[in-house]
């Protein structure tokens, strides 16, 4: 790791520790949620200096946009402040936590060095994923390569959690919608943020179609293509209203949609042993591997995309169609 | 340099007690739930930052570039974040039914209710 990176990833870190101090200290969630926001935008950062392009996307986009979002519209319901405790004892938390943490810096010492090459992490597995999965995959993105490919079936179950989050969401909560047509208030009612973001809003649809098809070849992905294109809608709600929203992308299509992606998944798996492989093994899709592989991982990243972005747009829908007011 | 090799590992160490103490300390819900989230991030920043090699670049195959950083972790924690973002919208809807049934988010006024509704009518 060249110095000028080093420097960059020590004082972002140190940024981090801060911002998690201020998060311990302060009493208002408003404020709390807001630096989790910086919290995870900066871990972004990281990510890029520590070469993860791809989870770097992830984070920004989730961390620093979805999940601020969603807490924003739970404290909306839940109340902003936290209360204060009589006789609160902070010395047994703390004595557990520096016990712990002393344990564990006890245990780095006998790691490797960072950054260093020949740590045990480096040596198995990610040499065969590093040096061979360009010519067995044939796409240039490793992370994609495996992701998709060598460790399909992760991706499969992580999917599928999704899924059952979204399940579980939909059962706690469940979505309201309210019965009155669509509203264009006339006036609009918040002028300048309507025509932003109706200039936005095509664009990121775009640059979520852009990280769907390109994640072959550069960093993107189902996943991210997914929360992006979420999004663009979470856009839409906030600067218009619910009732817009829903009109435009009615809850009970993107629940089948939300399904429909999973199965695309599974379906490929399925597709594939019909045709005489492994569940999964793209090798077999179309008379050239190279090209069933390249075939069963843009389909499969499409079912994943499909997914989470349909998950992340219900349970936005489930949130606020809780609270008594249009945010 | 035997402090910087160690940097990274020691504020990740840091971060994952610092989410701990919210986590066991906080009398709010919601601030648990972020607690458990810096908790979450400082296990991403540990896996990462096994996966950086010195020299390397992010693992995506282009034309004159030898050293590449492992791309195995990168993957696992991509699929981690999304997963957790899934999680902690479960654990926010679960908040809001507490609310909505307790009329509070704090653990101890939750936990005096609870009393009170199992010493029940005689007491």
């Amino acid at each position: 790791m060249s110095n000028i990176n080093l420097l960059i990833d020590i004082v972002l870190l140190t940024m981090l520790v801060f911002t998690t101090v201020a998060i311990i200290r302060l009493r208002s969630l408003f404020a709390i949620v807001m630096l989790s926001g910086v919290y995870s935008l900066l871990s972004a950062n990281i990510f890029v200096i520590l070469d993860a392009v791809d989870v770097a996307f992830t984070e920004a986009a989730v961390g620093a946009g979805i999940s601020t979002v969603l807490m924003l519209a739970t404290i909306g319901i839940t109340g902003y402040e936290q209360k204060k405790r009589r006789n609160h004892n902070w010395i047994a938390p703390l004595t557990v936590v520096l016990i712990t943490g002393a344990v564990l810096v006890y245990g780095t010492l006998d790691m490797p060095a960072f950054t260093n090459p020949n740590d045990p992490i480096h040596l198995h597995v990610a040499p065969r994923y590093i040096n061979d999965s360009p010519t067995e995959i044939g796409i240039p993105n490793m992370v994609t390569s495996v992701l998709a490919s060598y460790r399909g079936y992760d991706t499969m179950g992580e999917v599928i959690v999704v899924f059952a989050a979204l399940i579980g969401v939909l059962s706690l909560l469940g979505i309201r919608e309210k019965s009155s047509a669509p509203l264009h208030a006339e006036p609009p009612a918040r002028p300048i943020l309507q025509v932003m973001a109706k200039f936005m809003i095509p664009y990121i649809i775009l640059f979520s179609l852009y990280v769907q098809f390109h994640g072959d070849f550069g960093p993107g992905g189902g996943f991210q293509a997914g929360v992006i294109f979420s999004v663009a809608i979470i856009l839409y709600t906030l600067t218009f209203s619910q009732q817009d929203a829903m009109a435009l992308v009615p809850p009970r299509v993107l629940k089948r949609f939300a399904a429909i992606g999973v199965l695309i998944y599974g379906g490929t798996g399925v597709v594939s042993m019909f045709k005489g492989g492994n569940f999964l093994d793209y090798n077999v899709l179309v008379d050239d591997p190279l090209h069933g592989q390249h075939y069963g991982i843009l389909i499969i990243e499409f079912g994943v995309g499909l997914t989470v972005a349909c998950v992340m747009m219900l349970i936005f829908f489930a949130f606020i169609s809780r609270g008594d007011k249009n945010p | 340099m035997m402090t910087l090799e160690h940097y990274n590992y020691w504020v990740v160490i840091f971060l994952m007690m610092a989410g701990f103490y919210i986590l066991i300390d906080s009398n709010n819900l919601i601030k648990k739930i972020i607690g458990l989230n810096i908790f979450q991030t400082s296990v991403f920043m540990l896996y990462i930052s096994l996966g950086k090699v010195a020299g390397g670049t992010a693992p995506i195959a282009a034309e004159g570039i030898k050293t590449y950083s492992n791309p195995l972790p990168h993957v696992l924690i991509l699929t981690a974040i999304v997963v957790g973002i899934a999680t902690t919208s479960l654990a926010l809807a679960l908040v809001i039914r507490i609310k909505e049934s307790y009329d509070t988010v704090q653990e101890n006024e939750i936990l005096e209710l609870d009393q009170i509704a199992d010493e029940g009518p005689q007491a």
